[in-house]
């Protein structure tokens, strides 16, 4: 009894600093120059696809390189679609052909396990990538297509929508049966099936929603830029981005990869303009050091010095 | 048509030469290390630049740099394993963890070497010219130097394969490949092997960048195709065998010989197609276990 009444203090707090953040978010445009909405907005989009690659590869365990290519497939939706239908109807219909892709990808390949499905969703990219590349030259007879602009604080505030109902999303996932069997298939896969987890079937749906939302993000962001080709839309780095955010801010909380993506693109955005020749070199720097001294993130190293801080108030008390 | 087929045919085993060599490092490192090293590219872009250098500006000779060449990269890749992967290897909670991290510390390195490599050398296409004159094969006609190139990687596989067959290390080696913890209770310095196999690993890629540099352009980012390409070739021929490699890699020059003949941009795509069909039929390989 005691316990339920902390956790539901607990989590009316947390649902008092959500709302806060959430209208401090939405009332921005109203307020700050133009160029915050547009680091705001690159910030956002950072956090779906790294909140949305840990609704999948956090609990189980599997490192998919493939957010790219469901990226890349929502910004080319936008492109063909966007001056024909309007724009929150082509972010559906992006996420939902990613869905659909994941679908037929995780169906087929997430039999495999470990190190060649990681092979597996990084070649995806290269192969999506290289037939766009081959079919745009050789069948429509051009490499780049224009996509249709929204003003910026249009594409902030769609970001944003998107970025609700993903937490939304990835926080009932969390609480629900489906997310404690997707982390019981994380710590021992042959278990999970055996206690009657339909394994194979809850992983590709676990992908294919995280996909849902890549395909979203690439379908606003693509608004933005105005000139897209294979090369822009299915841009490697976007894979290895969420991965290393997550990584960065740690995957035990929700918070964590939100932390994590924050920082990163603010610190890429700082690098770029001041370090344009080393700003790449940095990136692989702190990705090393990431891997090799934060196993738990930047969560989990708060937490640990934390636990020390507080563990020492005891002691002495 | 017998010239063009055999045009065809002979480009395929020449290029397949190149991706047996570049495999072969690559299933070292990952079949026994278990580094699924996705920075083997930028070890062969090294090599490939170290060789121009010294080539445009000291006049040294390709075939000369393969013993310069080889050593540097293989002391990188040593050291590298020794910084890096030992520290990961204790610090992760099981072997698969250890995968998983190896691998994205391998993210890191490319991106490391890459952009080291573009503050050198710049970011632009390089290339020079070496034994270029042509050989006549009953019609099909080839440069001297991917000749040579194929001659050269089929030696180095094959001294290669008879040092892990007939050597002390290469006993120890293989121990390690097949149970590390029980090689280290029968006197293998487990640390010191997985290092000089991550090390050789990054020699074979380096001699392979020697090799390529002799007959194709180099640019920086040359790298992860190649990277792409010898891990295709691993899962084809079975992850840790040498001649499963070498059949590996010349079925997939041949493939793509055939591929760039008939329609020359889905030659990647083509790679891609095989690997995913193979990676659902058979994730082994030819020669797996």
């Amino acid at each position: 009894m005691h316990i339920t009444t902390l956790t539901s203090k607990k989590f009316l707090v947390a649902v008092a600093i959500g709302l806060i953040i959430v209208i401090l978010l939405a009332t921005v445009p109203l307020y700050s120059p133009g160029y915050t909405v547009v680091l705001l907005s690159s910030i956002l989009m950072y956090i779906v696809l790294t909140v949305s690659w840990v609704i999948f590869s956090g609990p189980t365990g599997y490192i998919s390189l493939a957010p790219a290519a469901f990226f890349g497939v929502g910004v080319y939706t936008s492109a063909l679609l966007g001056f024909v239908l309007p724009l929150p109807v082509v972010i559906g219909i992006g996420g939902l052909v990613s869905f659909c892709l994941a679908l037929l990808v995780g169906a087929l390949t997430l039999r495999l396990r470990g190190i060649y499905f990681v092979m597996f969703t990084f070649g995806l990219v290269e192969l999506i990538l290289n037939f766009v590349l081959w079919w745009e030259v050789n069948i429509t007879g051009t490499t780049g297509r224009v996509v249709p602009t929204v003003n910026n604080t249009t594409v902030y505030y769609l970001m944003l929508i998107t970025f609700g109902i993903l937490l939304l999303t990835a926080y009932l996932i969390r609480r629900s049966r489906f997310g404690l069997a997707l982390q019981s298939i994380g710590q021992n896969e042959d278990a999970a099936a055996h206690t009657g987890i339909n394994v194979t079937a809850l992983k590709t749906i676990a992908f294919a929603i995280s996909a849902f939302f890549m395909g979203a993000a690439g379908a606003i962001m693509a608004t933005r830029w105005t000139y897209i080709d294979p090369r822009i839309a299915f841009n490697p780095l976007l894979s290895f981005m969420p991965v290393l955010m997550a990584i960065f801010g740690g995957m035990g909380q929700l918070y964590g990869p939100i932390i994590g993506a924050t920082i990163f693109t603010y610190l890429e955005e700082f690098l770029i303009t001041r370090f344009p020749y080393y700003y790449m070199l940095i990136f692989g720097i702190i990705m090393v050091v990431a891997i090799l001294y934060l196993p738990d993130g930047l969560v989990g190293l708060i937490q640990r010095l934390w636990k020390r801080i507080s563990e020492r108030k005891y002691a002495y008390t | 048509m017998i010239v063009t087929i055999l045009d065809v045919v002979i480009a395929g085993l020449l290029m397949g030469g190149i991706y047996a060599l570049v495999a072969v490092g690559l299933s070292l490192q990952y079949g026994v290390a278990r580094v699924l090293n996705v920075a083997h590219g930028e070890f062969i872009m090294l090599g490939a630049f170290i060789t121009w250098s010294l080539y445009t500006m000291a006049g040294i000779n390709p075939l000369v740099s393969l013993i310069i060449c080889g050593p540097t990269v293989f002391i990188i890749g040593f050291v590298l394993y020794r910084a890096v992967f030992t520290r990961l290897r204790t610090s992760s909670a099981s072997p698969a963890a250890f995968e998983g991290n190896s691998m994205l510390a391998c993210f890191g390195l490319l991106f490391i070497i890459q952009n080291v490599a573009i503050l050198i050398w710049g970011a632009d296409i390089k290339g020079y010219t070496f034994l270029a004159f042509p050989v006549n094969f009953w019609g099909a006609v080839f440069a001297a130097n991917r000749l040579v190139t194929l001659v050269f990687a089929l030696v180095i596989g094959a001294v290669f394969y008879l040092f892990l067959a007939r050597t002390r290390l290469g006993k120890g080696i293989r121990a390690a490949a097949q149970d590390p913890g029980t090689a280290g209770l029968v006197g293998v310095n487990i640390n010191q092997v997985l290092a000089l196999c991550f090390g050789f690993g990054a020699l074979m890629a380096g001699l392979g960048g020697t090799l390529i540099s002799m007959s194709y352009k180099i640019q920086p980012t040359m790298g992860l195709e190649y990277t792409i390409i010898a891990l295709i070739v691993i899962v084809l021929g079975g992850l840790g065998s040498i001649p499963g490699s070498f059949i590996g890699g010349f079925i997939l020059g041949l493939v793509g010989s055939i591929v760039t003949y008939i329609e020359p941009g889905l030659a990647l795509v083509a790679y891609y197609v095989i690997f995913i069909l193979l990676l659902l039929a058979r994730p082994t390989g030819i020669l797996g276990k």
